[in-house]
């Protein structure tokens, strides 16, 4: 027997509507439990969870273990530069050592697409993706969505739009996914080099110009341009992206709607958002990062436990009324 | 042989009980101002609600009210699946010295009260907890008591109580299920 969403969560794409649905409202009560003096519930007592960080992160391995930790979980973190990994072990046999442990899940952050589920098929523990590759990093889609529903009070019919570098992004990709799974409107907007080619299959509206974006949406998602992108010629400069691309006060203000503006951080300021929006009435980033906390507290939540063995034990003394 | 439903209390009778249930639980308070009324998700919620709506109308006294919801806190989620539905905790942040009536509709096993005392405790050290149930059904699993009863129902393990109260379920009442019909 499996969870609601399945043993592992690599990715928003092919979740159903009902399920993205059930971790959105499931994060609802968790946010209560981070407002509370004892910031602890006993939810996952006894559960051993790795987080697997093979890139740099600050933000979402500190979010994940504020999760497991305010549920309860042992948790472990792996860091790549500090362990085997850097005496060339393979992701295979770094997860099988740890399974060998007695585990019951596993964060993987990894540089290559596809990491999360290429560990999901090959182990028993459950697998959670915080981001492999440009691939996805579902639970910040999800911490996205969830920031977006708390604003709008729903998805269905919202117009949102990426801003940015879409075609390195698991961030953009788990939100499209998302996105249009819960029924609302996606568009792109960046640089032609920093979009997909394969814009068609992704069902997104293409704006060029940021303008047009601002015009149409209801929320502006605005990526990290990736440093790394300008010395390989993505872009002329960051100034000439500001200029052209960045979210600016000016822009916003002659928007016709109240739009929010999103971010999933690191933010580089005066670059894809100025400060001022950024710290502005318009930003909603803070609101993504106490979310985040909430949404993976729901997916760990869900995720875990369910050990069917010991449910026929467990038959004779249910809570039944 | 199709499972035969009684009914226990019908809307009238559920009424008288729990405006008993009410004066006793301010005869319990003594009078106390720290006094609050906390409700087990989820049909706790409502009853910890009328008791309140209850006591206000009968002695004018607005006592503080609470919602719990132990999911988190039960001793089975590890074998239970699909995962339960987690509901909504609101309390008042500081429980330090009240005097705090857990409202629930049903009492069985006592296990729903063991995870909303441990949860309590989280929340502060009150002076006092008591334990308010509509129906107690018997069948403790743990050794746990309820101070204040509605109604004592004696039936077995494999028949049910339903608890129906109309901001959920449309109508008041209380019925029991028997499977075990002889």
């Amino acid at each position: 027997m499996t969870s609601a969403l399945g043993k592992d969560l690599v990715g928003l794409e092919g979740l159903t509507r009902a399920q993205i649905q059930l971790v959105l409202d499931t994060a609802e009560p968790f946010k209560e439990v981070s407002e509370r003096a004892i910031k602890k519930v006993p939810t996952l007592r006894g559960q051993t969870i790795v987080n697997l960080f093979f890139e740099a992160s600050t933000r979402t391995r500190i979010s994940f273990e504020f999760a497991e930790k305010r549920l309860s979980a042992d948790t472990v973190n792996v860091a790549t530069s500090l362990s085997s990994v850097s005496k060339g072990e393979t992701l295979v046999d770094t997860a099988r050592n740890l399974e060998a442990m007695r585990i019951d899940m596993v964060v993987i952050r990894h540089p290559s697409s596809g990491a999360a589920r290429f560990l999901a098929e090959r182990i028993k523990s459950k697998v959670i993706n915080a981001g492999d590759g440009t691939h996805e990093h579902p639970t910040q889609g999800l911490l996205d969505l969830l920031t977006l529903r708390d604003r709008f009070g729903k998805l269905d019919g919202l117009k949102v739009c990426l801003c940015g570098d879409v075609l390195h992004s698991r961030v953009a990709r788990s939100n499209i996914f998302g996105l249009r799974t819960m029924g609302a409107e996606v568009a792109i907007c960046g640089p032609r080099s920093l979009l997909p080619n394969d814009v068609s299959q992704l069902g997104v509206t293409v704006f060029d110009r940021i303008e047009q974006a601002i015009e149409w949406a209801d929320a502006l998602n605005v990526l990290r341009l990736q440093l790394e992108r300008m010395s390989a010629g993505y872009i002329p400069s960051l100034r000439e992206y500001n200029r052209v691309f960045g979210v600016t006060i000016e822009r916003l203000e002659r928007s016709p709607k109240d739009l929010i503006i999103l971010h999933p951080g690191p933010m580089n300021r005066g670059v894809e958002i100025d400060s001022n929006v950024a710290d502005g009435p318009h930003s909603v980033i803070l609101d993504q990062v106490t979310n985040g906390v909430a949404v993976r507290m729901a997916v760990l939540y869900l995720l875990a436990g369910e050990r069917p063995e010991l449910a026929e034990v467990a038959k004779g003394g249910g809570e039944g009324r | 042989m199709p499972p035969a439903t009684t009914t226990v209390l019908d809307a009238k009778a559920m009424e008288r009980t729990l405006r008993r249930m009410a004066d006793e639980i301010l005869e319990l308070a003594s009078g106390s101002d720290d006094l609050i009324i906390v409700g087990i998700q989820r049909r706790g919620v409502q009853l910890a609600d009328r008791l309140g709506a209850l006591i206000k109308s009968r002695d004018g006294l607005v006592v503080p009210r609470g919602a719990l919801d132990i999911t988190l806190y039960r001793d089975d989620l590890q074998t239970v699946g699909p995962r339960p539905v987690v509901g909504k905790t609101e309390l008042p942040l500081d429980l330090q010295g009240k005097f705090i009536v857990i409202v629930d509709d049903v009492l069985y096993t006592g296990r729903t009260v063991r995870a909303a005392l441990d949860e309590l405790a989280d929340f502060g050290r009150p002076a006092r907890i008591a334990l308010a149930v509509l129906i107690d059904r018997g069948g403790r699993e743990l050794p746990i008591h309820a101070d204040i009863v509605g109604k004592k129902v004696d039936i077995g393990g494999n028949d049910r109580v339903d608890v129906m109260v109309s901001e959920l379920d449309q109508r008041d009442g209380v019925t029991i299920v028997r499977k075990d019909a002889p």
